[in-house]
């Protein structure tokens, strides 16, 4: 069976594209890229299995791994944070040869093994089974021949939810501080500077967004006012900039 | 082009997913390189069914499709739980048992 020119052309243009997302996944630094690329090397899966007569696996392909994998594993990215991890350095030294090495050699061996055992074997092509149908016929080889894994694979689902809500399940140790504990705990931890809560953000009528450490009365930037978050990224500006002795007075001159 | 050069495409993109695994330490890449293997066993299963005419590989790619989903739920879970209790995503950060 010799796959028509249509399919050809798609499967050259994307199957390049595929390998090559898949790479990045490897070079990009965050792993926020890394989710997005691997999203991409998904889509191009489910478009293969459309084109290969797998109608129902490339629309399972796309709602189940592009739709709920990857929001999860975005969803779990958020809630752990950037952290050092994300650094492309090495900590076992001549880890990454030995591995790129084992790899080209693993991947050589299953090419060539692919390369040799399928000479002269033919493809037949899913007409047939497909004549009633692609997804007819899934559900008539699932619920028959298939009906036994069926049950087990849905006991495992409700085994893996389960296991997921023991391990995500946090118990406390030491019951939460009630209002007036803490606010008690402020007072008696010796400076007075944050018994009434830590700063807020922003020059006054100047610059008001999260990222600009507020102004003290001597006209230094108070790093308390700033979101650990955003000092540990990088994202925090110069509140020098917004100090009173720039000010841009070409509003008035227009008046 | 026949067939068979979707296997190829499968046993590359199985490659690079292996490298991954061994190469990155932020366990949540680690992770989605894992899936990019069960993605590339995907595609040798649909392409087999292709190949064999029958729909036998469909259904097991789509077993294999909630095995990974199960995979992904319970894994994260695990990585969520490290790193309540260390404040690390780096699977080279987790070696306790080592010292």
């Amino acid at each position: 069976m010799i796959i028509q020119t249509p399919e050809a052309v798609m499967f050259w243009i994307l199957a390049p594209l595929s390998v090559i997302a898949a790479l990045g996944m490897l070079l990009v630094k965050k792993a926020v890229h890394s989710a997005l690329l691997l999203a991409w090397v998904m889509i191009t899966l489910a478009i293969f299995y459309i084109a290969q007569e797998a109608l129902f696996l490339g629309i399972v392909q796309i709602v189940v791994y592009t739709g709920a994998v990857m929001m999860l594993f975005l969803f779990i990215l958020m809630l752990v944070g950037v952290d050092a991890s994300d650094s492309l350095k090495e900590t076992i030294p001549g880890l990454r040869p030995i591995a790129i090495t084992a790899a080209i050699g693993f991947g050589g061996l299953l090419t060539a093994l692919i390369g040799r055992a399928t000479l002269g074997r033919d493809a037949v092509g899913l007409a047939d089974a497909n004549a009633a149908g692609n997804v007819q016929g899934l559900a008539a080889l699932l619920f028959s021949d298939y009906v036994w894994p069926f049950e087990v694979i849905s006991a495992l689902l409700i085994t893996a939810a389960m296991g997921a809500m023991v391990l995500a399940h946090h118990q406390r140790t030491v019951a939460r501080p009630s209002q007036r504990q803490s606010s008690i705990a402020r007072f008696r931890s010796g400076s007075l500077s944050t018994a009434a809560g830590l700063p807020g953000p922003g020059v006054f009528a100047r610059h008001n967004a999260v990222d600009v450490p507020a102004l003290l009365p001597d006209g230094t930037p108070a790093p308390t006012s700033i979101s650990a978050t955003l000092k540990a990224r990088g994202d925090m500006l110069e509140s020098g900039q917004f100090q009173l002795d720039v000010v841009d007075t070409t509003v008035a001159e227009e008046k | 082009m026949n067939p068979y050069n979707y296997l190829y495409l499968a046993g590359i993109l199985f490659t690079i997913g292996a490298i991954g695994v061994v190469v990155r330490r932020n366990a949540i890449v680690v992770f989605m390189c894992v899936e990019l293997m069960l993605n590339a066993a995907n595609l040798s299963f649909v392409t087999f069914s292709r190949i064999n005419g029958t729909l036998d590989g469909q259904v097991t790619a789509f077993f294999t499709m909630v095995v990974a989903a199960c995979e992904v739920v319970v894994g994260l879970a695990i990585i969520v739980a490290i790193y309540r209790s260390r404040r690390s995503a780096s699977v080279d950060d987790a070696s306790l048992l080592k010292r």
